[in-house]
Parts: structure tokens; sequence; C-alpha cells
């Protein structure tokens, strides 16, 4: 492994530091520690088990679903909701490392930019750097160090996935699936995977000719589908008002509101 | 295959009233082809937003495209915002029409590298990869 600033710029006993300034909600410290979780350096690892004791009760919703559906204009829009409710809100968003030379092109925050000077919004960027699944490796423990830090929202978007990358369900409470209209017929909708393990299906772009056809076609398969048209803001409160159902059915019911019956966040 | 096990993470993006996108979207590319994490920010960040998004992202480096001729101004601002909040360990970077009279002035101020019109790209990439080594 080649020696990196990064790696030179943490220098030994700063680990304590780098807790403290975490639990105080310390945005440089934050994203420090998330690098060093990136690159799985010992440092990381260690602070993460320290900050598990300081962890508080953060909501963790994950948003999922195809490639160009809309997730981040969705999560922009989430954003300003929990915002209005006073929660310090933290987004993770993944996108794809190339295969072939471990670059990356990180852009779901320019559709969050509203976001940017307001110090209660933290936004990361990160790469999946060969990880398969839909996150990143270091996602779940990035999700940690936020909730250290007093982030009480955390959203998960993972990269545009197919039907199988799924392992969003294992970091977050509530997962909402997003769909666009005219991407497959009623045999899409029942398939495996991705609109099976998802608590809230959205069908975005609802304002495109083919919603009604597309939300019908979920309706019958799929519990909770709800149409929304995250541009304008359309079905925002809805969404907001489903993902709070759902955290109250799986406070009432403990981990069997999954509808897989897989574990549920942490 | 040569894939480093700590990606350089670079914020790539432009300031101001500048709709000149075409160039940097090119280095973006050229960037994450040579194994780099672009942030991609797009177009007309302020400098606040730009010092804010390169410390959530921890980046390496912030390269900034500036074709309006507000330069002077804008470069010097994002350096002093990034010692106001800690962050004097990011390189700054730029590229765009800028008078040789700035240049000098600009790279005593702090920006590490400017890049003219007919840089070639693999000495912008090459500027980039050097900053690990």
């Amino acid at each position: 492994m080649t020696v990196s600033s990064l790696q030179t710029r943490n220098k030994p006993g700063d680990t304590l530091k780098l807790v403290e300034r975490v639990k105080a909600g310390n945005v440089r410290a934050i994203s420090r520690v998330i690098t060093l979780l990136e690159n799985r350096e010992a440092d990381g690892i260690a602070i993460v088990s320290r900050l598990v004791s300081a962890k508080r009760d953060a909501m963790v919703i994950g948003i999922t679903g195809y490639p160009g559906t809309g997730k981040s204009t969705l999560i922009d829009r989430l954003v300003t909701a929990y915002r209005r409710l006073g929660k310090k809100v933290g987004v993770l968003a993944v996108d794809i490392s190339s295969p072939v030379t471990g670059g990356a092109l990180l852009g779901d925050r320019v559709r969050m930019q509203d976001h940017t000077l307001d110090h209660d919004v933290y936004i990361r960027s990160m790469a999946t750097r060969g990880h398969h699944g839909g996150l990143a490796q270091a996602t779940r423990d990035a999700v940690s160090v936020l909730e250290a830090g007093g982030y009480e929202v955390i959203l998960i978007e993972t990269i545009g996935t197919g039907q199988n990358e799924v392992d969003v369900v294992n970091v977050a409470h509530t997962v909402a699936a997003v769909v666009a209209p005219g991407l497959g017929d009623e045999v899409q909708a029942m398939k495996a995977g991705l609109l099976e393990v998802a608590h809230i299906i959205v069908v975005n772009k609802g304002d495109l000719a083919g919603a009604d056809t597309t939300l019908r076609d979920l309706r019958d398969w799929c519990p909770t589908v709800l149409r929304i048209t995250a541009a304008t803001g359309e079905g925002i409160p809805e969404f907001v008002a489903a993902i709070a159902e759902h955290q109250r059915l799986r406070d009432l019911r403990g981990s069997s509101a999954c509808p897989t019956g897989k574990g549920i966040g942490f | 295959m040569a894939v480093a096990a700590t990606p350089i993470r670079v914020l790539i993006g432009k300031v101001g009233l500048d709709g000149h996108d075409r160039g940097v979207k090119l280095i973006a590319r050229a960037l994450r082809d040579a194994g780099t994490e672009v942030i991609y920010t797009g177009l007309h960040q302020t400098p606040e937003q730009v010092v804010n998004t390169a410390i959530q992202e921890d980046v390496d480096a912030i390269g900034l495209s500036i074709l309006s001729g507000a330069h002077n101004t804008l470069f010097r601002r994002v350096l002093e915002l990034l010692k106001e909040q800690g962050g004097e360990d990011i390189v700054l970077f730029g590229g765009g029409i800028i008078p040789d009279d700035d240049l000098a002035a600009l790279k005593a101020a702090g920006v590490r590298a400017l890049f003219g019109p007919g840089a070639p790209m693999n000495e912008i990439v090459d500027f980039v990869k050097g900053l690990r080594s």
C-alpha cells in the first residue's frame, strides 16, 4: 500500500482526540474518521469501537433503486422535510468505483446543493471501491460515526442498483426502492430481489405518462407504493409519513417488521 | 489491475457566474480514468459551498475552473475560508483564462498550480497523481 498523505496527516495519539471531536459534532473530525474507515486503516476501526457506546437513536433510511430514477433528488427533498422538523441530517451517497481504474465520479450531491451551507446537514459521497451489494464497505461504520456525531436522521443513497444489490436492508431501518414509469411490466413487479425487500416503493417521476400503469402493476404485488414527483416535491409529505409509520411499526414489532425476516439495523 | 488502495479524492467544480462546463467535465472524467475519486459539484458554486463540501468530503485537493475573469477574487476567497476552517492542508489548484500577471500573484497567495488554455490533459492528471508522492 502506498503511504498516503491522509495517513501522515493522522498522527499517533490523535485517535482519542478524534473520538472526542466526533462526539462533539466536529465536521472535520467526522470527515477524517470516515476517510480512515474507507481506507481500512486500523485507527478507523479503533475509533468506531469507541464511538459505539456514544451511539444515539438515529433514524436510518435507505434509498435504493435503479439508475436515473431520481434517488438524489428525492433525498434532497427529504433533507428539506427533516430540516423543517428540526432534525440534524446526515447523507451518505454511494456511487460506483470503476472496476478498471478504481476511480469514481461522485455526482450525487449536485442535486443536493441547497443544503451545502446548512451546518446541520452533512453530506458525504462514498465510492464502492470494489464492494458489491450497492453500498461501500465502510457505509455501515460511517452511519455509526454520524450517529455519534449527533445526526438524528441518516439517509443512505445506494448506487443505481440492479435487482440483487440489497445490502442496504442490513444497514437501514426503513428502505425505500425508487422506480420510474416505463421500466417494465407486471412481471418485473413480481420478481424477487430489490422490490421484495423494500418497505416502501416509490414511483418517482409520477407526472410522466405511464405512471398510472406502473403504480397499478406494483400495487398488485407490493405493500406500500407511493406516487411522487421529486422534482416538484409532490408526494413528499406522504413519503415522510409512510417512513414514520414504518418506523412506528418496527418499534412496536421489533425486527419482525422487516418483510424478509432479515435483521434490521444494528 | 493498478487500483490504488487509497484513491486520491478531489473536488472538481466551477465557481461564480460561469456556465462553461465542457472543460471541467473533461477534466473530471480524465481524473476518474486515472483512478481518482472525483467529487463533482457542478456549476455556480460559491467559495463557501466549495470549502464546506471539501471539508465534508475530506478531499486531498480542490480543482476549480474559472473562465469568468473573477479568478483573483474567487481563488483568494477559497484560500481564506480553508484557513478559517482549518483546511490549509487541502491543496487548491485551478484552470481558466488567467493573465500572466495574475498567475504569479495567485501562486504566491497559495494556489498550488494553474492550468491555462492548451494545457495537456496528462499534465493535469500527473499533477493530481503527484499529490500523494
